[in-house]
């Protein structure tokens, strides 16, 4: 066991205890923290296969922008906290049941395929390098995602723009 | 020498689990787009791990992918929020029937 391998299980317990935690809580600020601690330990787990750009992306993107978004949403709603119960017994355990035959199917099938014993190699992936082959092997794709991030951009300020007169509001007013 | 593949594998296919019963199982349009930022994350990690088995670079530029649209759909699903929590004032999926 090398020193690289405790660090993976420690990283993976990492993740999936604060995702664990995160899904189970009631507050929603306290969801969106045990996330952003959940995309920090993916970020090492980059690090560790050696995507260092990538690493950096996650951090950026995943932790900061996205999370910080939510964060924002949150904050700037008043939700009401409603008492969220678990669906009737009778409706989650069959969903239970599929769950725990899909893990042990899932779990039964990486174990036996031969691939999935390789040990990993560490490696490097130079952050100058890694941008010079997406400019060179995928640059009609990176054009196509920066238009999709534009019609996004665009999309969430038509949606976000207040409308003077929304016809549909006054049906929920009227009946609660 | 790190781990033997299989255990990213395991890895990445408990969080997107995890991602899915957020996604189903909480009764909030955040929740339901945070199982999908989950779940998404998951499929990086595996991408990743992919890309260092096989010592390539495909791997990690599709993750780059992966990024850009999920940062597009989180701006467009949160909009939409905001949209429906003026238009029902909730955000709890069961509030959603203006169309009865």
């Amino acid at each position: 066991m090398t020193t690289y391998s405790i660090i993976f299980y420690l990283l993976a317990l990492l993740i999936l205890g604060s995702t664990a935690m995160a899904i189970t809580r009631r507050n929603l600020i306290h969801v969106v923290i045990y996330l952003i601690f959940s995309f920090f330990g993916s970020a090492m787990l980059f690090y560790l296969f050696g995507a260092p750009f990538l690493a950096v992306l996650e951090v950026i993107i995943y932790a900061g922008a996205i999370m910080v978004l939510f964060l924002f949403i949150v904050i700037m709603m008043k939700l009401k906290p409603d008492k969220e119960r678990l669906f009737p017994l009778n409706q989650w355990l069959p969903a239970a049941f599929f769950g725990v035959v899909y893990i042990a199917i899932g779990m039964g099938l990486v174990i036996a395929e031969p691939g999935s014993r390789i040990t990993l190699k560490t490696a490097w992936a130079d952050p100058g390098l890694f941008g010079q082959y997406i400019f060179e092997k995928h640059w009609l794709s990176i054009e196509i995602v920066s238009l999709l991030l534009l019609v996004a951009l665009i999309g969430a300020l038509l949606l976000g723009r207040r409308s003077k007169k929304v016809p549909t509001a006054s049906a929920p007013e009227g009946e609660k | 020498m790190i781990v033997p593949f299989g255990h990213v594998l395991i890895l990445a296919g408990l969080l997107f689990l995890m991602g899915m019963v957020c996604m189903i199982v909480r009764r909030s349009l955040i929740m339901i787009l945070l199982g999908v930022e989950i779940m998404l994350n998951a499929a990086a990690i595996i991408l990743v791990g992919s890309s260092l088995l096989w010592q390539q670079l495909e791997g990690q530029s599709i993750v780059l992918f992966v990024f850009a649209i999920a940062g597009a759909e989180v701006s467009v699903g949160l909009a939409l929020i905001v949209w429906g929590y003026r238009q029902t004032g909730s955000v709890d999926p069961r509030d959603y029937n203006l169309l009865k």
